[in-house]
């Protein structure tokens, strides 16, 4: 039988990935964004999880609403992704330093 | 219902007045760039107008999501006074800037960032809380990327919508954990869970619930997106970012820190202490090497994060209504720093930003050089300028808690801090004149900075038994 443990441990494995996507990630932008999706995904598991052991609507809800802003953040993020690549002409993350200090 | 409705009122008229105004800007196009502006500003001043009626103080709206007191209602006044100061500096901003022009949809996303920012001072549910920090956040990621030919400004967005995404997923997780341990995205009912037996999943929610919110308020050991943001962003944005998202930043930490989690100060204590503290002691730090007066900004507004932080480390009333105080000048320092930043351009009008550029501006721009010295002590807390009373405040509210180390802690920030203010104040006094700046063409731009030096002037302190009152008011209510 599957408990709400399997279900938190998964969604903080999920978590602690996408985390380590943004901080070690060295190379692309676009995992980047990748990564804070996967981080937004992990938060749905939980709060579905939560939502169906509580028998509570509430975390379901939430669930929608995190799904709607998460596209939001992935339109605005490609749009900036794009500004900056047509400025610089890459998308690497270690060409992100114009400014230092 | 209705009475829902009337105590969300200023959330409506800014929703409303960007969604039309939004529609004007698509039909109208860079003509209409002028009167948007001019209509937003109306519409923030329609917005603080609403918070004379229920909206002010009239308690728990829609079943308890939403909280309009006087707590929150004191945060909406600087948060909307700031979102429009941003938006009357962007023609004069703009005007300068190669290539990049002002385009409608600038006053628009400020009134959305207003709107974002007011729903989550209000907030007494998780879930509110974070749709009106992401409607701040999202409006804020397109504004800092405004100036789409400069690859500073595109730089700044980038790195701002990273960390702040990363911000978001940190608080949300920590959400969903005090969700799940505690049964409810009520404030309320989360301190009775809170207050009940003690639980692993709980404390690891608060956790991750201030991370997230110390990531949205730049204090130190998330603070490292500040200075790049503040850098490359267009200085107008990086006013509001400067000004209004700190109050709502701080005002929510404060009300989370209070009437979500206010049954366990224990444990949240330590992680607020050590925030301020490293947040005073490595903006005064950061500062000094900095040759750029966005970034000096940037570092000083860590370092003020970092007293504000003070006052919620006492965790009283008295606490909480010196945060309040100290937001109240904060904002007025910081709008006024900024104003004068603005002015620095040279002969062909370009935007000028380094330090060095200051020097001798005593000699050849008296006035301004005046100005940015009054803010400059004001920061540093130095009296009789008004910047020294709510350190003053912040202070007592520690000693009277038994903060006593913190206190001292934070006086020997303030003076450490003190150092870089100085020297800029030197920088304009002392030394050779350099490039002379143009004159001030605008006559509000001028107007705005003579205001703002008054309020920080001794002047100021004839608002104190107004600000004390009202103050004391607002963290009442929260109580």
């Amino acid at each position: 039988m599957i408990g709400l443990t399997h279900y938190l441990v998964v969604a903080a494995i999920l978590f602690a990935l996408g985390v380590l996507g943004i901080i070690a990630n060295r190379k692309n932008l676009i995992v980047m964004l990748m990564a804070v999706e996967l981080i937004l995904l992990s938060v749905n598991l939980n709060l579905v999880a939560f939502s169906a052991f509580l028998h509570d609507m509430v975390g379901q809800v939430f669930a929608m609403f995190v799904l709607t802003v998460a596209a939001g953040e992935a339109a605005i993020g490609l749009a900036i992704l794009v500004i900056y690549f047509r400025s610089r002409g890459t998308i690497a993350v270690d060409d992100v330093n114009r400014m230092k200090g | 219902m209705n009475a829902s409705l009337l105590m969300t009122l200023p959330e409506l008229v800014l929703a409303a007045g960007a969604i039309l105004l939004m529609l004007v800007s698509a039909w109208g196009g860079q003509t209409s760039t002028r009167g948007v502006s001019i209509a937003a500003v109306a519409v923030l001043v329609g917005a603080g107008v609403a918070l004379a009626g229920p909206a002010g103080a009239g308690g728990e709206a829609w079943d308890g999501l939403y909280r309009a007191d006087s707590f929150a209602a004191f945060a909406k006044i600087l948060i909307f006074a700031a979102s429009a100061v941003a938006i009357i500096l962007a023609p004069g901003f703009f005007e300068r800037t190669a290539g990049d022009n002002l385009r409608p949809e600038y006053p628009v996303l400020i009134l959305l960032s207003a709107a974002g920012m007011s729903m989550m001072v209000s907030a007494n549910d998780l879930l509110v809380l974070y749709v009106g920090l992401e409607l701040q956040s999202l409006a804020a990621y397109v504004l800092a990327s405004f100036m789409r030919r400069d690859t500073r400004s595109a730089e700044a967005g980038l790195k701002y919508f990273v960390l702040g995404a990363l911000a978001s997923g940190i608080l949300l997780y920590g959400i969903s954990l005090v969700y799940g341990f505690s049964g409810s995205t009520l404030f309320p009912q989360i301190a009775d869970a809170y207050a009940g037996p003690r639980s692993l999943g709980l404390t690891f929610g608060l956790v991750f619930v201030f991370a997230g919110l110390a990531f949205k308020m730049g204090a130190v050991p998330f603070h490292m997106w500040t200075p790049d943001v503040y850098e490359g962003a267009p200085t107008p944005v990086t006013a509001l970012f400067a000004s209004a998202q700190k109050v709502a930043a701080i005002v929510i930490a404060v009300r989370v820190a209070v009437a979500a989690m206010g049954p366990v100060t224990e444990e949240w204590y330590p992680i607020v202490i050590f925030a301020s503290l490293a947040s005073i002691f490595l903006g005064a730090v950061g500062a000094i090497g900095q040759t750029n007066i966005k970034r000096l900004l940037a570092y000083s507004s860590i370092n003020n994060v970092g007293f504000a932080l003070v006052g919620l480390a006492a965790g009283t009333q008295q606490g909480v209504a010196s945060v309040l105080v100290y937001l109240a000048v904060y904002v007025v320092m910081t709008l006024g720093s900024f104003l004068v930043v603005l002015q620095m351009r040279d002969a062909d009008g370009q935007q000028v930003e380094s330090i060095a550029s200051l020097s001798g501006m005593s000699r050849t721009r008296p006035g301004l050089a005046f100005a940015l010295m009054m803010f400059m002590f004001s920061l540093a807390g130095i009296p009789p300028l008004f910047g020294f009373y709510p350190k003053l405040a912040i202070f007592n509210a520690a000693v009277d808690a038994g903060l006593f180390p913190l206190a001292v802690a934070a006086v020997v920030g303030s003076v450490v801090g003190a150092y870089y203010y100085l020297r800029v104040v030197k920088t304009m006094f002392f030394d050779e004149p350099g490039e002379v700046f143009r004159p001030v063409e605008n006559p509000v731009e001028g107007g705005l900075i003579a205001v703002a030096a008054v309020l920080v002037s001794p002047l100021g302190y004839l608002a104190i038994p107004l600000l004390t009152v009202w103050t004391t008011t607002a963290a009442k209510a929260l109580f």
